[in-house]
């Protein structure tokens, strides 16, 4: 019985990803070709799409999406590839990644607002100048909401580039850095030409799929583009929200319509960087071949230093001064600090925050219990049959990541009331789930695979059955992983908006939800109040996955990290 | 999978299929069933929870709710209404006509036409139905009886007041060089670069301000009482657009972009980015000096040929949940006592929808000394209201202004 169990979890688990995702899609198609009965439309026309045509800036909003998208890839990239690549081995890589973790603890949000505190013309950095440059007004300069978009770029890539490294740290075991390092420096190449020559193709293929996960989130993300992004026209994704908000209920075909071009968006978004990896990959060969080693490249990895620190500066200097503007009375321009502090808006949150932070964490914990359970499941039997998952099965967990939210929560909602659920919670807890899962298996799949056999094989011999194996020696052995994966899980589920909102029907309010509709009065003490909350309880999930491990493992030496 | 794809296909029919009778609708002449009824009741009230001052006064409402009548309320905070009427779509899309999520929807304009036009309403009627409709000031309120020219037949229930006010800061800004009309306040935007702007529509407040100058520029205002006549629409709208052509250059950003809304501008003016702004609430600097959010020398004015001024309402969709907690409650919403607490600057400072003079003497007085804050206009100095245009312009606009100035040309 116990022995079905593995073999069950691969199943439910393709389940639990596909079918949401493939039901919440039908039910977008169908109102994007005129089909939604309870607006009195039953036939099937393309009309929708017509309507989209014609709609003023669609090209302008559409170009927007996909190149702040790719751009913001490209440097996020761009940066780790080469940060990585100047210092991978040092003692100062393994002590980043004890601060990089924290950073994907800060929701989106928070970091857009971070940035827009600090940069605008009435931003803190101005207040800063102000006395020296003798300003009294803040200038009337285009920052955020430029219409290139550059404000967005730079507030995505100062939270996808943790990200990256994070997932490339993670794949740099795999391999054998030491023996190339040497190899290239003795043939005289530099650092970053000699990483890119030798080790670069097979980490890449390692962390491919993450970077599409962040193409296809950069190239539809919504809060981010509403808080930075430009808005005369905005990116798509922010005028889809607008369509589907619109009183005009006619309005909902042409967002349906609008959610599937956001979906060719994103796929064209991916194919233009797929053709953009076999560029690079002939140029690289191109380099290689002519022996190009590149070897002053000094510079270039102390500016990968420095765009790394900035990462992290811009991203804590934001949370401050969110904390301040949390506790500030009046604050005007341009005093660096406010001329009074007041706990008012954190006491004027509080009535309505027991709640929300209830439902968030029982959503946050039992989607994550859910998810680390069965990715177990899928590992184990991954041990079972010997097989590795595979590139196919890979894109699948990855189908969540990369098909835009926005594309597809909305037809799963009619699907939610149609099964006259009453369960909201559950309900809730299931759509967490498949935003959750692919994100806990791919944060302990490594870990998992990487752990020597021979421990089990031993235990085996010695006639230990499969699931004690499982229980006294690979969990033990792997708590600090699981911890952390469970912590990523845990944060996942807590930044959920949209899925939120629709299958929770706003009457789950969770941190988020109620950040949200807070932040729609644009009262900068509140969202401070909130997007604080929001990064507090990923953050306290990390430390715990931390502590635990170092509690648990305290009369062992070798465990200890 | 064949099941799930079946729970999916019936939805899918239910919705196409013809609807199922309506429940039994609460009689809203028998009032004490209807409070015994309500009794035990929860009432998800979807309201917009942008403001703490809001989202306080909806919690005093709420408690007061459950010990006089054991209502629980239930605030749903939204970030645009609209997606509450979205709710009920989804619901009727899937065929749920009873036990709806949505009970009582904080509503006015487009929204409740949309929503009167599907059908998505309680029976007409019951608004005036209420106990404490006799306070009503359903005579010199026109905007009670019709929301933005379409007549409210007693679907929904008035909740409060609110008319276009602009404020500005007296230590920045001179009283003397304010404008008394739009086209004076181009002139001001002129004389003073970068320090005015409107939110883009299809913001509430800047397609407000695009009426309002609407109404002052077009050649005939009584056009704006009748749909939009596609004939003449281009030549109505000219000296509008003629207007926001030549403001946009001078305009905060040079109308590169613009302040996302309200409260956006209020962070502006304290932010020293804008020195006019504009608010539907004339207590709302009130407000915000004592939020600690303006610096307490901003000042209010108003146009003295008139501004904009409208109704906000309280709607019962046709499937909600707990009708007689809903009805029970949008009547409390209108009682003295609750439309007082409102109307204080301290909770709220919205305009009250009550007749001072049908009130009971003692109502009357405590009305009377309200203290509405140095930033207020006292009522008799708000001047004229100017009332709202018929919901299509309201749209067409929109679309136009988005074809101008948002495509990205």
């Amino acid at each position: 019985m116990i022995a079905y169990l593995p073999k069950s979890a691969v199943v439910l688990t393709l389940c639990l990803l596909f079918l949401p995702i493939t039901f919440g899609l039908l039910g977008t198609l169908l109102p994007a070709f005129g089909y939604l009965p309870a607006l009195g439309h039953h036939g099937l026309s393309l009309q929708p799409f017509r309507d989209l045509a014609s709609t003023p800036g669609l090209v302008t909003a559409t170009v927007l999406s996909m190149a702040t998208g790719l751009v913001a890839t490209l440097i996020s990239l761009a940066v780790t590839l080469v940060f990585i690549a100047g210092h991978a081995g040092t003692p100062m890589l393994s002590r980043m990644q004890h601060l990089l973790a924290p950073l994907l603890a800060v929701p989106h949000a928070a970091v857009a607002f971070g940035v827009a505190f600090l940069f605008a013309p009435s931003g803190f950095l101005i207040r800063l100048a102000a006395p020296f440059l003798g300003i009294d007004r803040p200038p009337d300069v285009l920052i955020p909401h430029d219409p290139l978009g550059f404000t967005m770029i730079a507030g995505l890539v100062i939270k996808e580039t943790p990200f990256l490294l994070l997932v490339t740290l993670a794949a740099l075991p795999q391999v054998e850095l030491g023996a190339a390092r040497r190899l290239a420096a003795s043939f005289g190449y530099g650092r970053i030409a000699g990483f890119v020559y030798l080790l670069w193709p097979t980490l890449y293929r390692q962390i491919r799929f993450a970077v599409y996960a962040v193409i296809a989130y950069t190239s539809s993300v919504v809060d981010v583009a509403l808080i930075l992004g430009p808005n005369l026209p905005g990116t798509l994704a922010v005028q889809l929200v607008q369509w589907m908000n619109d009183p005009d209920l006619d309005a909902r075909f042409l967002a349906s319509a609008g959610a599937v071009l956001q979906l060719g968006v994103t796929l064209a978004a991916l194919l233009l960087w797929f053709f953009l990896e076999r560029l690079s990959a002939i140029m690289m060969r191109n380099a290689r071949e002519r022996g190009w080693r590149f070897e002053r490249d000094r510079l270039l990895c102390r500016a990968s230093v420095l765009a790394v620190g900035l990462v992290g500066g811009v991203v804590f200097a934001g949370l401050a001064i969110l904390a301040i503007w949390s506790l500030a009375g009046l604050w005007r321009f341009p005093d660096i600090l406010p001329q009074s502090f007041t706990l008012r808006s954190w006491m004027s949150a509080s009535p309505s925050l027991g709640n929300a932070v209830v439902t968030t964490l029982i959503t946050g914990f039992a989607s994550t219990l859910l998810a680390i359970a069965l990715t177990i499941g899928c590992l184990e039997r991954e041990l079972q049959t010997g097989r590795n998952v595979g590139e196919k099965s890979l894109l699948m967990l990855y189908l969540p990541l990369i098909v835009p939210q926005i594309t597809f929560v909305f037809g799963l909602q009619l699907l939610f009331i149609g099964t006259g659920s009453g369960d909201r919670l559950a309900a809730l807890v299931l759509v967490h789930l498949v935003f959750v899962l692919p994100y806990v298996f791919l944060s302990l799949a490594d870990p998992w695979r990487a752990l020597d056999r021979r421990y089990e094989i031993i235990a085996t011999a010695l006639g230990r059955s499969r699931i004690s194996v499982l229980l006294s020696i690979r969990l033990p052995m792997l708590m600090r992983p699981i911890l952390t994966a469970m912590a990523v899980g845990f944060s996942v589920s807590v930044a959920q908006y949209l899925p939120t909102v629709l299958i929770g029907e706003g009457r789950l309010a969770t941190i988020t939800t109620e950040a949200v509709a807070l932040a729609s009065g644009n009262n900068r003490r509140v969202i401070a109040v909130y997007a604080l909350l929001q990064t507090m309880l990923p953050f306290l999930a990390f430390a715990l996955a931390s502590l635990i491990p170092a509690a648990l493992h305290s009369d062992r030496q070798e465990m200890k990290v | 999978m064949r099941s799930m794809a079946a729970i999916f296909a019936v939805g899918l029919l239910a919705a196409s299929s013809s609807l199922p009778a309506a429940a039994a609708e609460p009689h809203i002449s028998d009032w004490n069933r209807i409070e015994q009824a309500a009794s035990g009741q929860t009432v998800y009230f979807n309201a917009w929870g942008g403001s703490e001052n809001i989202n306080a006064y909806l919690q005093w409402v709420s408690s007061e709710m459950q010990s006089r009548y054991r209502v629980t309320v239930v605030q749903v905070k939204l970030d645009d209404t609209a997606s509450a009427v979205a709710k009920v779509i989804a619901e009727k899309a899937s065929g749920k006509n009873e036990g709806g999520s949505v009970d009582l929807i904080w509503i006015n304009g487009e929204n409740f036409v949309s929503m009167k036009q599907k059908n998505l309403l309680l029976t007409p009627g019951w608004a005036t139905a209420l106990p404490n409709w006799r306070y009503v000031d359903s005579e010199n309120q026109p905007t009670i009886l019709t929301d933005f020219t379409e007549p409210t037949e007693g679907l929904e229930s008035p909740w409060g007041g609110a008319k276009m006010v602009f404020f500005y800061d007296s230590a920045r800004t001179d009283a003397s060089s304010l404008p008394d009309n739009s086209a004076q306040l181009l002139d001001w935007a002129k004389k003073n670069p970068g320090r005015f702007s409107y939110p883009a529509p299809p913001d509430f407040i800047g397609s407000s301000f695009l009426k309002q100058v609407l109404a002052e520029v077009i050649d005939d205002p009584a056009k704006l009482s009748q749909p939009v006549n596609e004939a003449s629409f281009e030549r109505d709208v000219a000296p509008l657009f003629a207007y926001l052509d030549a403001l946009h250059p001078v305009a905060w950003r040079s109308g590169k972009t613009f302040p996302q809304n309200y409260p956006d501008m209020k962070q502006k003016l304290a932010d020293s980015e804008l020195d006019i702004i504009f608010a539907f609430n004339p207590a709302e600097a009130s407000a915000g000096i004592k939020a600690g959010e303006l610096p307490e020398t901003v000042r209010s004015f108003t146009f003295s040929r008139g501004t904009l001024g409208n109704t906000h309402f309280v709607a019962i969709p046709y499937n909600a949940n707990a009708k007689e907690g809903a009805l029970l409650t949008a009547n409390f919403l209108i009682s003295p006592e609750a439309q007082l607490r409102k109307q204080n600057p301290t909770y709220w400072g919205d305009p009250t929808v009550l007749a001072i003079s049908k009130l009971p003497e003692a109502d009357r007085a405590a009305f009377a000394a309200l203290d509405l804050g140095a930033a207020t206009l006292a009522p008799d100095k708000l001047g004229p209201v100017i009332a709202e245009p018929h919901t299509t312009w309201m749209n067409r606009i929109e679309v136009e202004w988005r074809r101008r100035y948002a495509s990205g040309n």
